[in-house]
């Protein structure tokens, strides 16, 4: 059965190079994506670690904001 | 006329959606994984090759999507005055050169045991590597012009000279002699694919389809932040 499902009459080589190419291009999309995300997102936390409280209160006052600092998108 | 695609608002959802497309994806993608390597058929010609095509084809559909999806919100964008929907088409353009590049080089590893050969300068295998051509350049504008009316401009042409290629792939088949074969699924009419081949098909669609929609949020999120760290500068 597993011989059956990895040979595929000869046609396993082909089969799985492109199912393993598609995953391959899934996992580095996702990753790339996501470094970038983590990256603005601690970009945005230091920066506002920087402001004064006068600006941090402004900052605050946008609901936007409050939410990139709370969410940590779990994914 | 565009107030619900306030920033503010959809950040709420948006920001918050991944992790359920994500979970909806792994399930509906494993499912798709059993029902093409396991469960369908194979082919009384191609043997166990016709595989390739479960995920060959959703891979090139959604390229083809995605693109025509980018042309519509740039034009949109571009005549309603609305920036925002040019960072939709932006955060679009990724997953749609990906799955571009899936679609050529699964074609091209199909074509070897069904034509002889891993490449040949066909009207539909060119004029798919063109559109890759045509997201290449799409996301290099973004990366070169750092003015934005300029990058607005000049991705709205890409994809306006880009468009025209996509019903060329799509008759490429029917109008020249092509090695690739014509379309087996039309929503127009009969369809002469196997329910058994099509269902696999379909599942596999729909999980390309929730991993575009889940690296369209991710990138869209970080655009926003991006623009938010603009807005700290300013402060």
């Amino acid at each position: 059965m597993i011989n059956e499902l990895l040979h595929m009459n000869g046609y396993g080589i082909y089969v799985w190079s492109s199912f393993s190419f598609t995953f391959l291009s899934f996992l580095t999309l996702y990753v790339v994506i996501k470094i970038q995300y983590i990256k603005e997102r601690n970009k945005f936390v230091s920066k506002y670690g920087n402001l004064d409280s006068k600006k941090a209160e402004v900052a605050r006052s946008r609901i936007i904001n409050k939410e990139i600092l709370s969410s940590s998108q779990s994914i | 006329m565009f107030k619900f695609l306030e920033p503010n608002r959809i950040f709420l959802i948006t920001s918050k959606a991944p992790k359920y497309v994500m979970a909806l994806f792994i399930v509906v993608f494993f499912l798709g994984l059993v029902e093409s390597l396991i469960l369908s058929p194979e082919d009384y010609k191609q043997s166990h090759s016709v595989r390739i095509m479960y995920v060959h084809v959703p891979a090139a559909w959604i390229s083809l999507g995605i693109f025509s999806s980018i042309t519509l919100l740039s034009l949109s964008g571009f005549i309603f005055k609305n920036k925002h929907l040019f960072l939709i088409a932006k955060s679009l353009a990724p997953s749609g050169l990906v799955f571009n590049i899936i679609a050529l080089v699964t074609g091209s590893i199909w074509g070897k045991p069904t034509w002889g050969t891993w490449w040949a300068w066909d009207a539909r295998i060119t004029s798919m590597l063109i559109l890759a051509l045509f997201y290449l350049m799409y996301l290099i504008a973004w990366r070169i012009y750092a003015d934005k009316e300029n990058v607005f401009k000049i991705t709205t042409i890409i994809t306006i000279f880009g468009i025209i290629n996509v019903p060329i792939i799509k008759y490429s088949v029917d109008w020249w002699n092509t090695l690739h074969q014509p379309a087996s699924i039309n929503l127009l009419s009969k369809t002469s694919i196997h329910p058994s081949m099509l269902f696999p098909l379909l599942i596999m669609t729909a999980a390309f389809t929730l991993f575009s929609l889940l690296i369209f949020l991710m990138k869209y999120n970080t655009e926003l932040i991006k623009i938010k760290n603009k807005g700290l500068d300013r402060l």
